[in-house]
């Protein structure tokens, strides 16, 4: 088969960088160069070693972006992995413990994972309240550890809501949890990138493991890593040839891994002028909706410094985020309602519902994230083109809600 | 686009016609199964993937619609409602009214669509004064104008049949074929789509309550019990369990359920014969009759596959209380209140009702010995 092109490459805007960003040139190249070495990393002889160093190598390179040891990353099928891995390895490992806290607006990574403990291995999940701007209310957090530490397996959370962009207090989660010895893992897919991630600082603080994913970043899909500390244990999900620790067997992909290396290496190299230029594009989103259409409200946190760089959300008052979607689409413009199960099927925000909201207000949700390929021209032609869906959405309404008669 | 091969090649000729078309699928379900099984042809994630796939080789955008809170609302409450009323309802007449040609439309056409197209089997004409008319597809064989029959002008004004004139099945799916949609040979879909093994007993009998009530015969005289009315459609024999045979012998059979008293009503085969069907939610398709209270003629079909059949028909009554009064040459059999009578004036589609009310072609007293002191 062959790439077609459509009118994706023929100048569609992308602002959907939440769910994908755009590989960068280097990413691709180094995948396609490393692609045509042999040699299993596990093999001993001189190409086995050749693939090894460009393992290693690649991962040194991903563990300097997170800041850990490089023993400390284990590569992973993508951030979902590593995510159960996390959550479901440290719940066996912390037997016969049964609670599991975690916060309400969780990516469904973790809220699925979490529920299938639930189903099928007797874990006992307490869901910790968020506040209005989406942050995880740390009185709760401390309120539900004092009632029985002994008994919880671990605490999940996500460093940066996928949805609505809130940043959360993870180190003083950490320390609440440190106190009793209790396990905290963060799912920093979202964050990854996009804010700095001190793992040797949340590991002093308590944190035991952290998801990321390439694909995030500008690296490929198809992998991602736990960044599990040295002192954190887990059972595998995955049993085979004992690769990575003993923690998540099977060949290991070394260009993908290259690859994940490269674009590791470019947010190193850029995060602090990169994360300036994004908020600047992100605040130029957020005072253009307030003025194409004043009945909009800003979803998470209202300050710059407590939100990711380039995730601005909506609601959109009396009209679907699906119809909107659909509109700025045609438009040309590529944006998320933030949520979508498997059929496709937008479904009201439980990130809005857990932020206390009603379920028009969770429907009516539109996300516009930016990344490293966004620019100005983008922003201008979503805030053009935002107005004449708007009226359009509020025309159509809510009416698909309500029954004929 | 349901996923099965008659949208698909509705879609795709609608965009060779010139159209600009998106594909829509509609979520009618907020918990659809993964994976088709049998005859379901509507509602699972593998359908919508193969609408998906249907859209990339058309070259058309594709999306999913959630009307899942409107169809449970609109046709899976009105059809428990329905049989709870001792009526039988047609929920796929009730999804084009009110879904389809409704929901579906009225967001389409608010976010900038002018029409809705399906793969139905139906034509749509145009008469000399340039209104629009529904008509029979070319192959009665496929013909679906019947569960259109609900469409208002102002509905069909906005409707698309792309799939009205060909002439068979076996050439759309060869069509389908030559289009490259891996649907081409997808077994057609029948049956309830939101009753998945086609046990539709069993399913009403989960969701409404059963309760013992009488078994009647024409005359009020109780012949036993029954389980539950909701269990029982006119034109039943079966499963009646009548200790006490008819006095003459034959077979009997259910006449009318009755809900508010909850008791079913049985007799001779003869009984079921009706010689007049009225309904009182009627609706016209295209430019209605100038007079319609001045008994026409026409054919009425009763059900989605019964041949129409000769008729006269008007309106009787005014305002509220105006209904459809249909009344066909011969007596007909298989009418049951609930059910949609579709008006036809030779291939075109009039108007429709849903049934009320019947009038038996047998009297009661020419039935029973027991007239006399009913």
């Amino acid at each position: 088969m062959t790439v077609q092109r459509d009118k994706v490459h023929q100048g569609q805007v992308y602002l959907d960088h939440a769910a994908t960003t755009p590989m960068l040139s280097a990413a691709i190249e180094a995948y396609a160069d490393a692609m045509r070495v042999v040699g299993n990393p596990a093999s001993i002889h001189s190409h086995g070693q050749n693939a090894k160093r460009m393992l290693e190598e690649a991962r040194e390179h991903v563990a300097r972006s997170v800041g850990c040891d490089p023993i400390e990353v284990v590569f992973t099928g993508g951030g979902t992995e590593a995510i159960n891995l996390a959550i479901k390895g440290l719940f066996w490992a912390r037997a016969p413990r049964t609670r599991i806290l975690a916060p309400g607006g969780e990516h469904h990574a973790t809220l699925d994972t979490v529920e299938w403990l639930e189903r099928h291995e007797g874990a006992v999940v307490e869901w910790l309240p968020l506040d209005a701007l989406g942050r995880v209310d740390l009185a709760a957090v401390d309120r539900a550890i004092s009632a029985n530490p002994a008994d919880i397996a671990l605490i999940t959370m996500l460093a940066a809501n996928n949805e609505v962009g809130t940043l959360q207090p993870v180190a003083q989660v950490a320390a609440l949890a440190a106190a009793h010895g209790i396990p905290v893992h963060v799912d920093a897919v979202s964050a990854y990138g996009h804010v700095p991630i001190d793992f040797g600082a949340l590991g002093r603080a308590g944190v035991s493991a952290l998801s990321v994913s390439a694909h995030k970043i500008g690296g490929p899909v198809g992998i991602g890593a736990l960044v599990l500390s040295r002192r954190a244990t887990v059972v595998p999900l995955i049993h085979g040839g004992g690769q990575q620790r003993q923690v998540r067997s099977g060949t290991q992909d070394v260009a993908a891994a290259v690859s994940f290396a490269v674009a590791a290496s470019a947010i190193v190299a850029d995060l602090p002028g990169e994360g300036a230029r994004l908020a600047a594009l992100r605040d130029r989103v957020i005072a253009g909706v307030r003025a194409a259409v004043p009945e909009a409200v800003l979803n998470g946190d209202p300050d710059p410094a407590g939100r990711l760089p380039g995730n601005a959300h909506f609601t959109f008052p009396g009209c679907e985020g699906d119809s909107l979607l659909f509109l700025l689409d045609a438009a040309g413009v590529s944006v998320s309602t933030g949520s979508a199960c498997q059929a496709g099927i937008p479904e009201p925000s439980h990130v809005l519902r857990a932020m206390g909201r009603s379920e028009p207000e969770a429907r009516g949700a539109l996300r516009i994230t930016l990344g490293r390929t966004s620019t100005d021209a983008d922003v201008d032609a979503f805030l053009r083109a935002l107005p004449a869906a708007w009226a359009q959405a509020a025309r159509a309404g809510l009416a698909d809600r309500e029954p004929a008669r | 686009m349901s996923g099965g091969v008659d949208s698909a090649v509705a879609a795709a000729r609608a965009v060779e016609a010139g159209h600009e078309v998106v594909g829509v699928h509609l979520a009618l379900s907020r918990m659809p199964g993964t994976l088709r099984t049998g005859s379901r042809g509507c509602c699972t994630i593998e359908d919508s993937m193969d609408a998906q796939r249907a859209a990339n080789i058309i070259g058309i955008p594709y999306y999913v619609w959630d009307f899942s809170e409107r169809f449970k609302l609109d046709v899976v409450d009105d059809f428990i409602a329905e049989y709870a009323a001792g009526r039988t309802p047609n929920p796929c007449m009730r999804c084009n009214e009110r879904i389809k040609f409704a929901a579906l439309l009225e967001k389409a056409v608010a976010l900038g669509f002018d029409a809705v197209c399906t793969g139905h089997y139906a034509s749509i004409l145009t008469d000399a004064d340039g209104n629009r008319e529904l008509h029979r597809a070319s192959a009665w064989a496929k013909d679906q104008s019947y569960v259109l029959g609900v469409l208002t002008t102002e509905q069909l004004a906005h409707s698309m049949f792309p799939l009205g004139s060909t002439p068979s099945k076996a050439e759309v799916r060869a069509e389908a074929a030559e289009r490259g949609f891996s649907v081409a040979n997808k077994p057609d879909s029948y049956d309830i789509c939101f009753i998945p093994d086609g046990d539709t007993r069993g399913w009403l009998a989960e969701r409404v309550a059963p309760a013992t009530g009488d078994i009647l015969d024409r005359d009020g005289a109780k012949l036993g019990e029954h389980d539950g009315a909701v269990a029982f459609t006119v034109g039943q024999r079966k499963g009646l369990q009548i200790g006490t045979p008819a006095a003459d012998g034959k077979p009997r059979f259910v006449l009318e359920v009755r809900p508010i008293t909850n008791t079913v009503v049985v007799g001779p085969k003869e009984a079921l014969a009706i010689r007049e069907i009225a309904g009182s939610t009627f609706t016209w398709c295209g430019v209605p009759p100038a007079r319609p209270e001045v008994a026409f003629e026409c054919d009425v079909q009763i059900r989605a596959h019964a041949d129409p059949v000769p008729a006269t028909a008007q309106v009787v009554g005014d305002g509220a209380s105006a209904e459809l009064v249909i009344i066909p040459n011969e007596p007909l059999t298989g009418v049951a209140p609930g059910q949609t009578a579709v008006v036809y004036v030779g291939t075109r589609v009039l108007g429709q009702c849903t049934i009320d009310s019947t009038v038996s072609a047998v009297p009661v007293a020419a039935t029973s010995t027991a007239a006399a002191d009913a």
